[in-house]
């Protein structure tokens, strides 16, 4: 039995409302990749992760439990869960995902500020402000909760006199750029990828990078945001030879990530698809997105690799002593 | 078959955001591109919401939302349309008209 579509999407409306993510996780864990870097509390610019990478590890797990879920009895018992989970986060007991794994989520995260500290950008972190973007809310279409919780993250931009974000996620680029300004009068902030901002900057290649890549745009960095060429500079740069697949550039095919909260098994179809689409351009494929990571190499289930940018741009332009 | 048709829907479904279906020349480029195979996402079900069918997004609500946003139909559409907010529109009126969702 299918998990029903409402009640889904009311409990991911619920906690927007009253715990500041869809999917909310310990502030420890959403805080935690930045400890050993001290990077100062806010200022004038600040690394914005919109927790997106560090949610995924959560995301697998609560697939895994959904796909239980569905399986089970419990299916048509879940308009109860979601007038329970009004009073406690049940997806604190749903989810707990292997520290293994956060910790490879994490490192992207500090893969990216010691790039940027690299490059010479001078930058704080929001810690504990340092809120999801809402942008799973937006795509399903629940707009007055979006537009509430952007109100918050302007408010934290304020507290922490914030004027510049350097975002590090796809979605969370397009929510703030593209989306916050059309829903919350005076949302002025300026927002940048870090790799339109690592772009403008001069880097020292460290590390040859000489290797075949095959790069997946993501549809949000590339369709929405018009974010194609940059990638392609950083990494060439670095010594890569990219391998373009079918459908790349603005005409990228999604990874399917999108649906993975609704219907699972739509988006592993999906991946799968664009998996052997990206297979016959070489074995090695680099992402840009949390989302197309995971559901790529869930799609690829071992049958190729893939590899977050940040890693490929840290072997190659970081100081050996600082990545270690 | 009867079927009981709502002349005010695309009214009502514009009431959550913008809807310019209308704009559709039904050329077909967004249905045969779509990755996620929708055959009845985006052209067929919009000009179903243009006529007033009001049984048509009972019937297809997950369809509305197995849709990726991913834009590869309107990086094509000719017509400009713009596709993914439809759908965005499309689902805010699903989640108030029949999820019961009131929102913030």
């Amino acid at each position: 039995m299918a998990i029903p579509t409402g009640d889904t999407i009311g409990i991911l409306s619920d906690n927007l409302r009253l715990r500041q993510s869809v999917m909310p996780i310990p502030k420890k864990r959403a805080t935690g990749w930045a400890k050993k870097l001290n990077l100062p509390r806010g200022g004038p610019t600040v690394i914005y992760t919109g927790q997106m990478y560090q949610l995924i590890p959560y995301i697998e797990t609560m697939v895994a439990a959904q796909e239980r879920l569905a399986s089970s009895p419990l299916a048509g018992m879940t308009g109860l869960g979601r007038r329970m989970n009004r009073f406690v986060n049940i997806m604190r007991f749903m989810a707990r995902p292997a520290a293994s794994t956060a910790a490879e989520y994490d490192r992207v995260l500090t893969d990216i500020a010691l790039l940027l500290q690299t490059a010479g950008v001078d930058f704080g972190y929001l810690y504990e402000d340092d809120l999801y973007s809402g942008a799973l809310a937006h795509d399903l279409g629940l707009d007055a909760v979006v537009a509430l919780h952007a109100r918050r993250v302007l408010e934290a931009f304020k507290r922490h006199g914030v004027r510049s974000v350097i975002t590090v996620d796809p979605h969370t680029t397009n929510m703030l750029r593209t989306v916050y300004p059309s829903l919350v009068d005076g949302f002025t902030v300026e927002v940048k990828s870090y790799l339109e901002v690592l772009t403008t900057k001069s880097l020292q290649i460290r590390r040859d990078q000489t290797k075949d890549l095959v790069i997946h745009d993501s549809c949000v960095l590339a369709r929405y945001e018009g974010v194609v060429e940059e990638p392609r500079q950083l990494l060439r740069a670095a010594g890569v030879t990219l391998n373009e697949p079918e459908n790349t550039g603005r005409l990228t095919w999604c990874c399917g990530g999108p649906v993975e909260s609704l219907y699972p098994e739509k988006a592993l179809a999906n991946a799968q698809r664009r998996v052997d689409q990206l297979r016959t351009a070489g074995p090695e494929g680099v992402t840009m997105c949390p989302l197309c990571l995971a559901n790529l190499r869930r799609g690829a289930a071992g049958t190729m690799q893939f590899q977050d940018i940040s890693r490929y741009l840290a072997d190659a332009y970081v100081s050996q002593t600082e990545v270690s | 078959m009867s079927v009981l048709l709502n002349p005010g829907l695309v009214d009502q479904v514009r009431l959550t955001g913008e809807f310019d279906a209308a704009a559709c020349m039904n050329c077909g480029v967004c249905t045969a591109i779509c990755p996620m195979g929708l055959g009845l996402l985006p052209r067929g079900l919009f000009h179903q919401v243009l006529m007033g069918r009001e049984d048509a997004l009972a019937t297809h609500t997950e369809t509305i939302f197995s849709c990726l946003l991913c834009r590869m139909c309107e990086e094509c559409c000719p017509a400009g349309v713009h596709i993914t907010e439809n759908v965005r529109t499309l689902r805010r009126h699903v989640n108030r008209t029949r999820f019961g969702l009131k929102e913030a």
